[in-house]
């Protein structure tokens, strides 16, 4: 057998590696950096000039619409902004987030748990009808929405804005996924030892579940935090305004701000502080979940 | 010890009947259903329920007054359906300019957006200093919430925006985006001297399928649907590059250096190691993809509400105005069937199109690999035996 490596052949591209890695800076390196800072530019500048124009007055913002530095620096919009009912619909966007995310932790893992788990009539019934149900496009669901929301009498009621929220069919299906994927040995243990399934649930399998806790409740957190369409459907009445329906206002110039960019930009900002705090602290939860999530196609 | 204890409280109090095994089972067939009970009953009225109610009121001619059950309710068949598919009419010819614009909106979000999330997903599984912050940028703006987005994009696309500002730096005329409705093949085939869009050639304007010239379908999306396609493919590029990085990252590397071994260049080891790889990744993200897009909603609700000159309406959003602004509700229902229908028969023939060979090929090797493990295992154990 030879011992030498063979000499890399002209035709093809690249030649085999050399049992030392040379230490050079390739053409393809340098387009791949090119790219990704051309890329990074695009994705990272339109949220600079957010944050820097949320600090103009109206006529800099309109003049200067490039420009990143304000001058003058003011914080204007952000003081007009406490005339409009922004903390009415922040408070309202914090208690359906909360209750929504609470609701869909709690009710996926159990229904997750007993489909992976336990041994009971109708349980393949169940799963078919969540998998049929993660299939309907949630547009199609917006006027149907509304109709039974009208038909039980909570059209335009703090229960409308969160309840239909909290039946999610795909966190359901991230849970099973995950009680699957871990080992049934120390549950049995506990359950030899006389625990109930409740009790066997709640203090031996949640507390191990906490990854994927935590990437549902920041999963669901973020979906109802950001959520429109369905708000737009349940309810009319302005007390209930979240922050999504509510900064919708400003935009569709309902409050006479069709020009006042400052305004828009800065409300825009801080509704998605709270996402953004919890996206950099739980990073790479999202990026777990966006895969967990993908599983569904 | 055949006695199994009694378990404490809860859910499987009963005493055992018959041998304790089958009253463990008793126990967790009732646990089962207690612990699935709570979202199969929320399911049932916020998702199920709801698509039998729609589909009722498709049916009838219902004004969003009182109950939709009521005697008073004319049941009309599938009227509505008709009204939006056979006969002429405004209703119809609305429908179908929102057919059309989503359909141009699919035809060019679902390639782009998918290329670009598979471009930066490779470059970004080289070996890259900060992969973090690329990363991190680029699926940023996935988690953020569309009414931000749509905020920060109204202003870069306004006439005097930031877009046009950077535009007018390489002596670009830009337009006014939102408001702009003419099309972008009419454009196109203005620059190329094909026809004059202000006398479109009377062989297009004259006939046409389902209510709308062959000039009005082959216009393109207009300059204003254009602005949504750069927002919407912005957006949600960075979520399709997550997925097909993990899917990189399960590229066998043993097969990759295989492959550089056999001395296969870039190219060829993309072909013919990646891209298979990554098949399955590719059809769910244009799956996800497709499904996706025909349903845009927000956007449309957020900044052009249909305008200009109904260049930006959608199934969607035209079926909610209908309802909650015209009154329409039978007419709105069958609009949401319509695009529901849609959507299945898009996603089942996209699974039929990107299936063929590929699943054919795949089993087959399947098969070779079973056998081939079947045979190497026998000799193990025949081995592990002597």
């Amino acid at each position: 057998m030879t011992t030498t490596l063979p000499a890399p052949r002209a035709d093809v591209g690249e030649p085999v590696p050399a049992p030392r890695r040379r230490r050079r800076f390739p053409l393809g390196r340098f387009l791949a950096y090119v790219v990704l800072v051309f890329f990074a530019l695009v994705y990272v500048y339109p949220f600079l000039i957010q944050l820097v124009t949320s600090f103009k007055t109206n006529s800099d913002a309109t003049n200067n619409p490039l420009s990143l530095l304000p001058d003058p620096v003011t914080a204007a919009a952000f003081s007009r902004l406490l005339d409009t009912d922004f903390t009415l619909w922040a408070l309202n966007s914090v208690w359906v987030s909360v209750l929504v995310t609470v609701g869909r932790v709690f009710l996926c893992s159990l229904a997750g748990y007993a489909l992976a788990r336990l041994r009971f009539r109708g349980r393949s019934a169940i799963f078919t009808a969540v998998l049929a149900v993660m299939a309907v496009p949630s547009v199609v669901l917006l006027i149907p929405k509304f109709l039974v929301l009208n038909q039980l009498g909570i059209y335009d009621t703090p229960v409308a804005l969160f309840l239909p929220l909290v039946a999610d069919a795909a966190g359901v299906f991230i849970m099973k996924q995950f009680f699957e994927s871990v080992p049934a040995s120390i549950e049995e243990a506990a359950r030899i030892d006389g625990a109930g399934t409740f009790r066997v649930f709640w203090s031996v399998v949640l507390p191990m579940a906490r990854p994927a806790l935590i990437t549902l409740t920041i999963l669901s957190f973020q979906a109802s935090w950001n959520e429109l369409p369905h708000f737009i459907v349940a309810s009319q009445d302005r007390d209930l305004y979240t922050l999504t329906k509510g900064v919708a206002t400003l935009t569709t110039g309902q409050l006479g701000s069709g020009n006042e960019f400052p305004l828009t930009l800065g409300a825009a900002l801080l509704m998605t502080l709270p996402v953004a705090i919890v996206f950099f602290v739980f990073q790479r939860y999202f990026v777990a979940g966006a895969n967990d999530g993908a599983v569904k196609g | 010890m055949t006695a199994v204890p009694a378990p404490a409280g809860g859910l499987q109090t009963r005493p055992s009947r018959g041998s304790g095994r089958s009253s463990a089972r008793a126990g967790q067939g009732r646990a089962g259903w207690a612990f699935t009970v709570p979202q199969v009953v929320l399911i049932g009225l916020f998702v199920l329920i709801p698509i039998l109610m729609a589909f009722w009121v498709s049916l009838t001619d219902w004004r969003g007054r009182g109950s939709p059950f009521s005697g008073s309710v004319g049941f009309v068949g599938f009227d509505n359906y008709a009204t939006i598919l056979t006969e002429p009419g405004l209703a119809r010819q609305d429908f179908m300019t929102s057919l059309r614009n989503n359909a141009w909106y699919v035809l060019l979000v679902v390639p782009l957006q998918t290329a670009i999330a598979l471009g930066l997903a490779l470059v970004l599984n080289s070996r890259i200093r900060a992969k973090g912050f690329f990363r991190t940028a680029f699926y940023f703006p996935t988690v953020t919430s569309s009414v931000a987005i749509s905020l920060v994009f109204i202003f870069l696309f306004t006439g005097g925006g930031a877009v046009n500002g950077l535009l007018a730096v390489f002596g670009i005329d830009g337009p006014n985006w939102f408001s702009d409705s003419r099309g972008l093949l009419h454009l196109i085939g203005d620059g190329l001297g094909f026809w004059d869009s202000a006398n479109p050639p009377a062989a297009l304007t004259d006939g046409g399928p389902l209510g709308l010239s062959w000039w009005d379908w082959l216009s393109g999306p207009s300059i204003a649907l254009a602005a949504l396609i750069l927002l919407v493919v912005w957006t949600s590029a960075g979520g399709y590059m997550l997925m097909f990085l993990a899917a990189l990252q399960d590229v066998p590397a043993d097969v990759r250096e295989a492959a550089v071994m056999d001395g296969a260049n870039r190219w060829q080891r993309f072909r013919a190691v990646t891209l298979p790889a990554l098949r399955p990744t590719l059809f769910l993200v244009t799956t996800l993809g497709l499904i996706g897009t025909w349903q845009v909603f927000d956007q449309v609700y957020l900044i052009s509400q249909g305008n200009p000159a109904k260049t930006t309406l959608t199934p969607a959003y035209l079926s909610y105005t209908s309802a909650f602004e015209a009154g329409q509700w039978g007419r709105a229902a069958a609009m949401s069937f319509v695009l529901f229908a849609i959507i299945v028969v898009l996603t089942t023939l996209q699974r039929f199109l990107m299936r063929d060979k590929d699943a054919i090929a795949e089993k087959k090797a399947t098969r070779t690999a079973q056998r081939a493990r079947a045979a190497t295992s026998r000799t193990t154990f025949f081995q592990a035996g002597r």
